[in-house]
């Protein structure tokens, strides 16, 4: 009781220091152990999530292959006008000479030739078949040279994509997810009228995921609701029903909608056979949008069901019953005492489907056909047959960029810590 | 307690005493391949064959091939190929020799020459589409159509795009390669000027054209077992896939389906070694095996693909269950190869990626 206080007035513990950094150290040293027990999970979520996604996202807009390759090539091109129209001049081709002679050993020339043939087509070949003759010039002067062992090389519009593309870091591939690109003169247009396919299906897979998340909720909400209405015991065993799919391979299940849905499938055939519809005008229920909507809708329901549940469990029996109790109709009962309450669900479940269905490629693939295909659809087959991994990069932030801004927004309006996963 | 330690110990020493006495001899070979009737048609024609001759040697199979470009240019990118052996198209050796991913080979050095003498590089002919490539089978996307359902048996690639003889849905698949080809021939184009015209001004715009006619009435499928599918559900009454999906359908499943061979579309499959691989001299020890006469004449036992060395084809012999004599259903016989493309892969490394735009945004119209 004698030296609670210091010299100065400060609080001081039994040791004589300065209570404020006592309780500031043992504050820290909780601070640490708490760090050090989250350390293995946060290094690897670092080594496993974070840093392949932002080495990816990097390749959105990296492009130093063309001038790694070829490094003299693009140094003389400084000094030439793109805008202009005469030719680069002999001291370009010579550095283009000795770039492709080491290129041609190195086997990396058709590596530029495929990255620019991207933006241009003709490229692969063009790098292709003079990284196998550029070993047979022996002398200058380079510039007949070359343009003889391929007559592109002779072309203002070939110099042109090498000047746009050149730079350590582009925003090209940005332009190409978005149906624009670097015109010939350096300056920024759209893409021709037969060739614009991104924009429409961003447009696409966000409308199609809004649909899908609007009917997953509409199915999703009295089957929850009668799941927290019902005694546990039969409660439990109805969601088993809704977890059963759940554990079916997504393969399967999608395959099961295509025998169901296609035109000689289960769904048609009863119609046909209660004469709803006539043999020769049966309803095209899949490869279209609708065969995605249902499908998908079908996939995603436990997700909206088991958060919407969790929720509506918590929310006792007796407010509505007092709701009811002191004069209001059942309707309004439900919606002014027991839907509110629910919201917190209904976010939690609405992001869940939303954003799983923002990234679906396999089963709109398979039931899509040409109307009902995603945007990822379009990254998988960048990553994985097209290999331009730069344009897959691009859109994948893009996506990410939506999903995030949307994500802002639903904090916005909804509030972020409203939402309640279970 | 000491009891039990002296026990651990033991059974510790036996089972490290035993692991080092089944594992010294085995060399690991890791082979990709597509997987389901084609890896298992490899596996008897060439692997088991080759691991009963060399015990010390095991051959993993790995069904990664579609995805095998990019997968090597990933495990490329950090240098750690696990892969000794990889089965890929042609288009896609090519693409990966271009890139410096996959080996290249003298054939004459590591293949066996033909039964004759003559080199193997004579022996596989214009199969060898690269210098990394080893050709293994000649495959073909051609048309099946059901018997049961068509008036008349189509005889010609264009009846699909006749809707008035061969009326009904058909599936396509939805990439422009072959389509764009079938389109243009159909239009009236000479087969030999094809890649001209499409390469010209306006060409995919006509290919497009004759498209159009029945665009709305085409599925398009993604995966080879996508038509045969739609074929057996009466889906569609005609429909393009690889041939050897339409023999199992047919032959295998009976099915009342047909073949059209008219213009079937050559494509090559073979092996390519990655760059990189940890056990070249192993792999090129197997390759010689794999790739000489008669174990290319043995896969046809198994599956109805060609075998690409011109010394194979005579020893082509009955299915190995089926009993039926295989020679007929290969698509380089003379009597169902009287019409034939072979791909242009330099026009289509080319103009792919560019085609593939164009022919997206024709399908969202």
């Amino acid at each position: 009781m004698t030296d609670v206080t210091g010299t100065n007035g400060e609080l001081v513990t039994a040791d004589g220091r300065p209570l404020r950094a006592s309780l500031a150290r043992a504050l820290r040293r909780q601070k640490l152990q708490a760090l050090l027990l989250v350390a293995p999970l946060f290094l690897f979520i670092l080594v496993s999530f974070v840093l392949p996604i932002a080495d990816m996202l990097f390749r959105s807009v990296e492009n130093s292959i063309v001038a790694k390759v070829l490094p003299e090539t693009t140094t003389a091109l400084r000094s030439w006008d793109p805008q202009g129209d005469a030719l680069p001049g002999e001291e370009v081709y010579a550095a283009l000479y000795r770039d492709m002679l080491i290129a041609a050993k190195n086997r990396t020339a058709t590596r530029v030739g495929q990255r620019l043939n991207y933006e241009s087509s003709g490229f692969s070949s063009l790098f292709r078949s003079s990284a196998r003759k550029v070993k047979r010039i022996k002398a200058g002067p380079y510039k007949p040279a070359m343009i003889k062992a391929h007559k592109k090389w002779g072309k203002l519009e070939t110099w042109q994509v090498i000047a746009n593309y050149n730079a350590r870091y582009t925003p090209g591939y940005f332009y190409a997810a978005v149906d624009a690109r670097i015109d010939t003169d350096g300056g920024v247009t759209m893409q021709d009228e037969d060739k614009r396919i991104y924009v429409n299906l961003f447009l696409r897979t966000l409308g199609l995921s809004l649909t899908i998340t609007l009917a997953t909720l509409v199915l999703g909400f009295p089957a929850a609701y009668l799941l927290a209405l019902l005694p546990t015991a039969k409660s439990n065993l109805l969601l088993i029903l809704v977890l059963l799919p759940f554990w079916t391979s997504l393969l399967v299940r999608t395959t099961a909608w295509i025998a169901l849905l296609q035109q000689q499938g289960v769904i048609n055939e009863f119609l046909v056979f209660l004469s709803i519809v006539g043999t020769d005008d049966r309803p095209r229920l899949i490869h279209n949008q609708v065969g995605t909507v249902i499908a998908m809708t079908h996939i995603l329901l436990p997700f909206m069901v088991l958060p919407l549940y969790s929720v509506m469990k918590t929310i006792p029996k007796s407010y509505v019953r007092a709701a009811i109790s002191l004069g209001a109709h059942p309707w309004r009962a439900f919606w002014a005492v027991y839907f509110p309450s629910t919201v917190p669900g209904i976010g939690a479940g609405a992001i869940l489907v939303f954003i799983l269905a923002i990234g679906y490629y396999i089963t709109p693939d398979l039931v899509g056909g040409t109307s009902g295909t995603f945007i990822s659809n379009r990254i998988a087959l960048h990553i994985s047959s097209s290999l331009n991994w730069g344009l897959a990069a691009a859109l994948g932030v893009i996506l990410l960029g939506i999903v995030l801004a949307l994500y802002l927004l639903y904090d916005k309006i909804v509030g972020i810590d409203n939402m309640k996963l279970g | 307690m000491r009891l039990a330690a002296k026990t651990l110990l033991a059974l510790t020493t036996a089972g490290a005493l035993a692991a080092l006495a089944t594992a010294a001899p085995a060399q690991e070979l890791v082979v990709v391949s597509w997987g389901g009737a084609y890896s298992k048609s490899q596996q008897n024609a060439y692997h088991d064959p080759y691991m009963q001759a060399n015990p010390g040697v095991k051959i993993v199979n790995d069904d990664s091939a579609p995805e095998a470009v990019s997968k090597l240019r990933a495990m490329n990118e950090v240098k750690n190929v696990t892969w000794d052996l990889v089965d890929a198209v042609a288009s896609d050796a090519i693409r990966l020799c271009d890139e410096g991913l996959a080996e290249p080979i003298n054939h004459d050095e590591v293949l066996a020459p033909a039964p004759d003498g003559s080199p193997a590089s004579k022996d596989f002919g214009a199969f060898i589409v690269s210098e990394c490539f080893i050709p293994q089978i000649v495959y073909s996307t051609t048309f099946g159509y059901r018997k049961d359902k068509l008036a008349t048996a189509p005889t010609s690639v264009c009846d699909v795009f006749d809707l008035k003889k061969f009326p009904g849905k058909r599936s396509l698949e939805k990439k422009p390669i072959n389509n764009f080809e079938w389109a243009l021939l159909c239009d009236g184009v000479a087969p030999d000027k094809i890649y001209d015209v499409m390469g010209a001004d306006g060409g995919v715009d006509r290919a497009l054209k004759k498209l159009d006619t029945i665009k709305d009435q085409v599925i398009w499928w993604t995966k080879g077992a996508q038509t045969p599918q739609l074929l057996a559900d009466g889906e569609v009454v005609i429909g393009s896939t690889y041939n050897g999906r339409l023999f199992s359908v047919i032959e295998e499943e009976k099915q009342p389906i047909g073949m059209l061979w008219d213009w079937q579309v050559f494509d090559i499959d073979g092996w390519i070694i990655p760059a990189g691989t940890k056990n070249l001299e192993a792999v090129k020890k197997y390759l010689r095996y794999a790739t000489d006469t008669q174990r290319l004449a043995d896969q046809a036992k198994y599956i109805s693909y060609g075998p690409t060395r011109a010394s194979s084809a005579p020893l082509v012999g009955k299915h190995a269950t089926l009993g039926i004599d295989m020679k007929a259903h290969m698509p380089t016989d003379p009597k169902n190869a009287k019409t034939t493309l072979l791909y242009n892969y330099e026009f289509w490394a080319d103009n792919q990626d560019d085609f593939t735009e164009r022919f997206e945004a024709w399908l969202a119209k």
